[in-house]
Parts: C-alpha cells; structure tokens; sequence
C-alpha cells in the first residue's frame, strides 16, 4: 500500500482587486470559499491596485511602481488568483511587458504570471472543480468579459460550474462576446459611445428574458447593472462568483436595502 | 485627405445621432463577422495560416529594402518603371507628370486607399483632368464628394434608398421614373454609364494588394472587375501603391491571398485577382503601352525597426473595423482620416502625427477583438497603447485625466494612505447609497452618470472586513 504523505494546500493569494476591495466585498468573501471548497489555503496580503488604469493610460512609471509592490506581496504564494480576467490578465500578460526593461525584475514578473488565475478558470482548470454546492432559482444569462475570454480564454469554466448550481438555468446572452462599452477609463473619456455600447448591451441582456445577469468582473458588471437600473429594468446583476459560492446574502449590485428583490 | 481626427469626440457626436448611419452600422456588424466565422469554420488550417501570414510579412520587413529593390529590377526588367515618392506631394506630382506625358484627359481609377491617403483625385482634377471612379462604392462616393467610411466597403454607411437618389440626382439624362429599387439596378446603371470612361480614358490608375519581388507583378482583388478593366483599357497603367505591400514570391501572395478573401468578406477568394505584369508585350492581346508603379513611404519606414513595425504587416482587409464595438458604434468617418477602426487608430498617429490623432487610439476600450481576427496577428491594442505612452510623455492627454490618474496612482502607491482613504471614502458613499443602493448623479462623475446611475459601495472595504473577522474583531 503507498504512504505517501497527502499532497499540501496550495497557498493561494487573493488578488482582492480594488473594485471588489471598493465596491463589492461579498465578492472576495466568496472567492475565499470557493477558493478554501477547492482545497487552497488562502491570504491576502496587503494590496491596493494591480495599476491596471496606469498601464491602459500610458502611464508606465506609476504602473512599473504598483507592478512591483503586487509582486513583492504575493512572491510568498504558490498561486495569485483573481475574481476579475482583466486584473488577472494584467499580472499574467502585461507585467512582463512592463518590467521587460529591467531583467530582475522582469524575471520576477514572468515567474507570478505563471502562477496567476482568473478565478473560475483557476478553480476548473487548476484545481479540477466539477461542479458546486449552490443552488439559485433563477434564470440567468452571462456576459464573457473581454480580458478574460481573449486573454486567459474562460468561456466554458463559468458555465460548467453554473451548470452544477441547482434550480438555475442559463439563457446564452446574443453576443454576448461584444464588450459591453466599460474599458476602464474609456467610460469617462468616451461617455457618448461607451453609452450606446452599453445601451446595445442592455438591450440584448433583455432580450434573453433572464432576471439575472452574471459575468466575472466588477467593471463591466458596475456598467451594466448601472445602464439597466437607468433604463428601469429589474434585471439583478452579480458577480458570478457570488452565485457559485452560493451566497446571495448582499443585495443585488446597485440595488439598496431598501428595495431587495430577493 | 485632410484630417478631421482632432475631432473625434464632436464626428462621434454627430455619427450616432445619425439614423440613417445606425441602420448601415446595425446591419454590417452581425453581418461581416457572421460571414468571417463560417469561412474561418470551414477551414481547418485557418489558425496555422494566419501563423504562416504573419512569418511572410515579418521576414519581407525585415529585408524590406532587398525585397523592394529586387521588385523594381523586375519591373523595370519587364519593361515597366518604379517611382519613389517619399511624401504624398511626390507621389501627386510623379502621377500628374506622368497624366501630362500620356497627355491625358480622363483618367479612370480602381478602389485605392493610398490614392485617397495622398489626396490624388482633389490635385488631378485641380490640372483640369476628368477623374472616374470606377468601383461601384467609390463613383457614389464620388458623385457624393464624400470620402469612404470603410477600407474595403467604401460606402458601407449609405442605404440603396440615398443611393438611388443620389443616381437621379446626378444621372438627369436617364428617365426619371426609371426603376432602381434593387441594388443589381444601381450597379447596371452605374456599369453603363462607365463603359464609356473605361474605352476613352487615356490612363487607368489602380491600388495594389501585394506586389511580387520575384515576378515584378503588382497584384489586385476587386469582386466587381473594374479594376480590370481600368488597367488593361487605358493606354497607361499606374500603380500608385505603398512600399509594405511587398512579398518575395508569388507562393507567399497566395498564401496571403487566402487570409485576405475570408478576413474580409468570409469568400474563399475574391471573385476577381488580377496579376500585372509589365506593359503589353508583341504578342499579348491587350494590355497597356506604358506600366507604372508608384511607391510611396509617408512615413511608413520611420516605422521600421520599433515597436510600431508590426502595424505593417497590414494586409488592409478590414477584419478589425469589422468586429470593433467603437466602429460599430459611430462609422467610419468619425475618425476623421483615410483609415479607421483599429487600424487606424494605430497608423493614423504614424502618418499624421500623435498630436493630431491623439483620439484615435484613447477611443478603444481594449476589448481585444480586433487582435483576436486580425489575419496577420497585429497586437492592435498593445500598439494603441503605445501611443498612449508617447501621449502621456508628451503631456498632451487633457490636464483633468492626467490629475484624475495622478491622484489615484500616488494613492495606490501608499498602502497606509489607500487604506485610510478608501476606508473613508467608502463609509461615505456606502453611508448615502445604502438604502437606494445606486446614485443617480454623484460629483466628479458626470461622465458616468449621464448615461448610467453609479452602484454604491457596501460601506466597508473588503481588506477591512476581512480583516476583522480574521481578529474576531466586529465593528458595527
Ligand atoms: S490590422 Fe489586421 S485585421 Fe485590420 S485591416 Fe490590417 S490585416 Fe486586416
């Protein structure tokens, strides 16, 4: 018979994010469960911004600066995970590009990138999740954010664990691969188009007939939750995370104590 | 062309408050990328041949000068000859010298974005030559004074109905109660009317897809046949095209050949690839007297050896413009130049300067799809953001955006003062939103709240929360 001693818990640090960190606490609560369901011990060291508005606006000193904090935080863990692709996707694709000019450094940056995660991919692909314990009554429809569909290429991980949530059913959004008009700053630089993008986007979202609306990050979640409760609509919006880690106990983004639909 | 780039935000402005245009707009982005897909599906080396493209380009710029002059001693071997413009103005004065050698009146001319780039048509017509467009989307746009909205798809933005109008407006010699309610009718009536301009035009000017350094041959696709016609009628034959259209063999076109058709239309080939190879020889049957090819730089090769090379791998076929959320949403003109979409927004500030385009590549949101079809893997986004940096190092990005970021990054770089600040600001915000849960107008936000309201934050950080219950600790 094999004795081998049981394989330890991966250290994973959150990678909070500052909008979940800001906005959405509840989010990092259940990548914390999820995370600890999949067998990872999980930190979360001190951070602020992973610099994501520096880089995307040219700002490459301030970027290089908030590059080196993130990796100084989590060099301790065997993996960054992220309940965001495009914050994800910075640490993987664009810290080594940042850095490219300084080889230690640079080093340093390819070694976290491979060893960051988007978290629902993280918990498929990584760790081997098959399904959840949760269960939501509802109809729901996703919307694939773009950092993380083109970046990391999560498409179908979010969908095999929603497909484990009992009593909810999932209506595919059309389009559902077209940006929804957030872009991070280009929401206030360009207010006129990333309105009608966002506007096009509300439109599809009730198409589906679906009361719930998920996707995997805060950003785009912020802007569509805001473009339908303007336009009235009654469409709940959260963060996929929440569903899958079966905890609804905060209202709907954008949605006060006083009006709780569910 | 003149550029109206500066002016992005007030052309966006002006674009999607056009009806008309959001019709055309609505239609063309289901249908093209709709199109590509299928093509793409059904062949299953797509991915491996977009590889193959993007090796042909590389390794032709990185010998582009080899390969340019090897295509001009073939040119000139098969009787034909090679001009070097440096600037658009060069490029306008070598073809109007040689319009005056063939002691032209009219010239006819097939689709071609560099002629439009130098503004040829304005200088010819300027030396009293009649000018014709002979591609279907270009005469209308001609007839219209309009300049196209689209590389591939000149005017993509009008319906049949503006057409239509535009033909009885302009064609007063036809009945007047004639029939064009179907777009086969417009092209019939437009094809007969250039019949005539194909038999009497002493030149014929075309653009070039790819040129061939072994052959010396300059290549063209139309799917109507016009350039044909416009090249083999005409005593003179010019090319006016630009020097990164080189490739070494006619093996590599080919390969180029079968991204360009599915990249652009989703067609397996054009309906029409017309090879040029020198004048008319003893015993051809047709085909011009003299043969032409312009070459033009405009700023191309200061790209050479930076960063910014890879936008020259560039094969024009459109497949960015026709999946970007932002072309979708305000057109073609809006950008304000010869080339739009993510493209554009990547040579416009190459060709006319960062200062004058500095919108173009701010006016993405990075969404990535652009990259994700381009047939010869450009990193449209990545090079976008490159421009972002020169902005910023040029301080020309306006004072409000440079202070808003500024203030978040010093703040982002002091934990202890993200903590306090973020700690604060969120209790406030949480405090004032909790019971509505959103703000319909917040100060500093207009931006934001002008289309959307602004989800409230939940009052603490998750840091702080989490914090606490690590400690057992439990404020109220
Ligand atoms: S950048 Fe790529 S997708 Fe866009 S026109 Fe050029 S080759 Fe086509």
């Amino acid at each position: 018979m094999n004795s081998f001693p049981e394989k330890p818990r991966p250290r994973v640090g959150l990678l909070v994010t500052c909008l979940v960190d800001l906005f959405r606490p509840s989010v990092g609560f259940s990548a914390v469960k999820l995370l600890e369901d999949a067998g990872c011990d999980v930190v979360v060291p001190e951070q602020t911004c992973c610099g994501q508005p520096a880089w995307n606006s040219g700002d490459r000193a301030d970027t290089v600066a908030l590059a080196k904090a993130v990796i100084q935080a989590f060099e301790g863990c065997d993996y960054v995970v992220a309940p965001s692709g495009s914050c994800a996707g910075m640490l993987r694709k664009h810290y080594p590009e940042a850095l490219a000019d300084e080889p230690d450094w640079a080093q340093r940056a390819h070694f976290l990138a491979r060893r960051t995660h988007e978290l629902v991919s993280f918990l498929v692909d990584v760790r081997g999740m098959r399904g959840v314990q949760a269960s939501y009554p509802g109809t729901v429809t996703y919307h694939d954010s773009c950092s993380g569909l083109r970046e990391l290429g999560v498409k179908a991980q979010p969908r095999e664990l929603l497909a484990s949530v009992k009593g909810l059913s999932l209506t595919e959004l059309p389009e559902a691969e077209v940006c929804c008009g957030f872009g991070g700053t280009f929401c206030v630089k360009y207010p006129d188009i990333s309105a009608k993008m966002v506007s096009d986007k509300a439109a599809h979202i009730t198409s589906t007939g679906a009361d719930t609306l998920l996707a995997g990050d805060m950003g785009c979640l912020m802007n569509m939750a805001g473009r339908l409760q303007r336009l009235g609509s009654p469409v709940k919006v959260r963060h996929v995370a929440e569903v899958l880690a079966g905890d609804i106990s905060a209202p709907p983004i954008g949605q006060g104590e006083g009006e709780i639909t569910r | 062309m003149r550029s109206t780039a500066h002016a992005f935000k007030e052309n966006a402005r002006t674009a999607m408050a056009d009806p008309d245009l959001t019709k055309a707009l609505t239609k063309f982005k289901t249908g093209f990328p709709l199109k590509r897909a299928q093509a793409v599906a059904a062949l299953p080396e797509f991915e491996a041949l977009r590889d193959a493209g993007k090796a042909i380009k590389d390794h032709t710029l990185a010998h582009l000068d080899l390969y340019l002059e090897v295509f001009e001693q073939n040119v000139r071997a098969r009787g034909g000859h090679v001009h070097w413009a440096r600037t658009a103005a060069e490029a306008k004065e070598i073809i109007l010298r040689l319009c005056r050698e063939a002691g032209a009146k009219m010239v006819t001319k097939g689709k071609s974005m560099v002629s439009e780039e130098v503004g040829l048509n304005t200088a010819l017509e300027a030396e009293g030559l009649e000018v014709v467009e002979t591609d279907l989307g270009e005469y209308i746009l001609q007839i219209r004074k309009e300049a196209p909205s689209h590389i591939i798809a000149p005017a993509l933005h009008l319906s049949k109905e503006q057409v239509a109008d535009d033909f009885r407006r302009v064609h007063t010699h036809l009945a007047s109660d004639r029939k064009l309610s179907e777009p086969a009718d417009l092209l019939t009536e437009a094809r007969v009317l250039l019949r005539d301009k194909f038999l009497n035009a002493e030149v014929g000017i075309t653009g070039a897809n790819f040129l061939i350094a072994e052959t010396g041959s300059t290549v063209i696709v139309t799917n109507e046949g016009n350039g044909d016609l416009t090249q083999t009628l005409a005593k003179t034959h010019i090319v006016l095209t630009s020097i990164e259209k080189v490739v070494p063999t006619l093996e590599d076109a080919s390969t180029l050949l079968r991204l360009l058709a599915r990249s652009a239309t989703g067609q397996e080939f054009s309906t029409y690839t017309t090879f040029s190879t020198g004048p008319r020889r003893a015993d051809d049957l047709d085909g011009p007297e003299a043969f032409h090819v312009v070459l033009l730089d405009n700023g191309r090769s200061a790209l050479l050896g930076t960063e910014m090379q890879e936008a020259l791998r560039c094969i024009r076929c459109g497949a960015c413009m026709n999946h970007c959320p932002v072309y979708h949403a305000v057109g073609g003109h809006a950008y304000g130049w010869v080339y739009p979409g993510p493209i554009g927004a990547v040579v416009d500030p190459a060709l006319l300067g960062i200062a004058e385009a500095r919108h173009l590549p701010n006016a993405s949101t990075f969404c990535g799809r652009c990259e994700s079809v381009c047939p010869v893997r450009i990193p449209l986004p990545k090079l976008m953001r490159l421009w972002r940096e020169k902005e910023f190092e040029g301080k020309l990005s306006p004072p409000a955006q440079r202070w808003g970021l500024g203030v978040w990054a010093f703040v982002a770089r002091r934990p202890g003062l993200y903590r306090l600040a973020t700690g604060l600001g969120m209790r406030v915000l949480g405090m004032a939103g909790a019971k509505r849960g959103r703000f319909r107008s917040l100060p500093l936000a207009g931006a934001w709240t002008a289309a959307r309201d602004f989800p409230a934050p939940a009052g603490k950080t998750f840091q702080e929360l989490y914090k606490a219950r690590r400690t057992g600790v439990h404020h109220g």
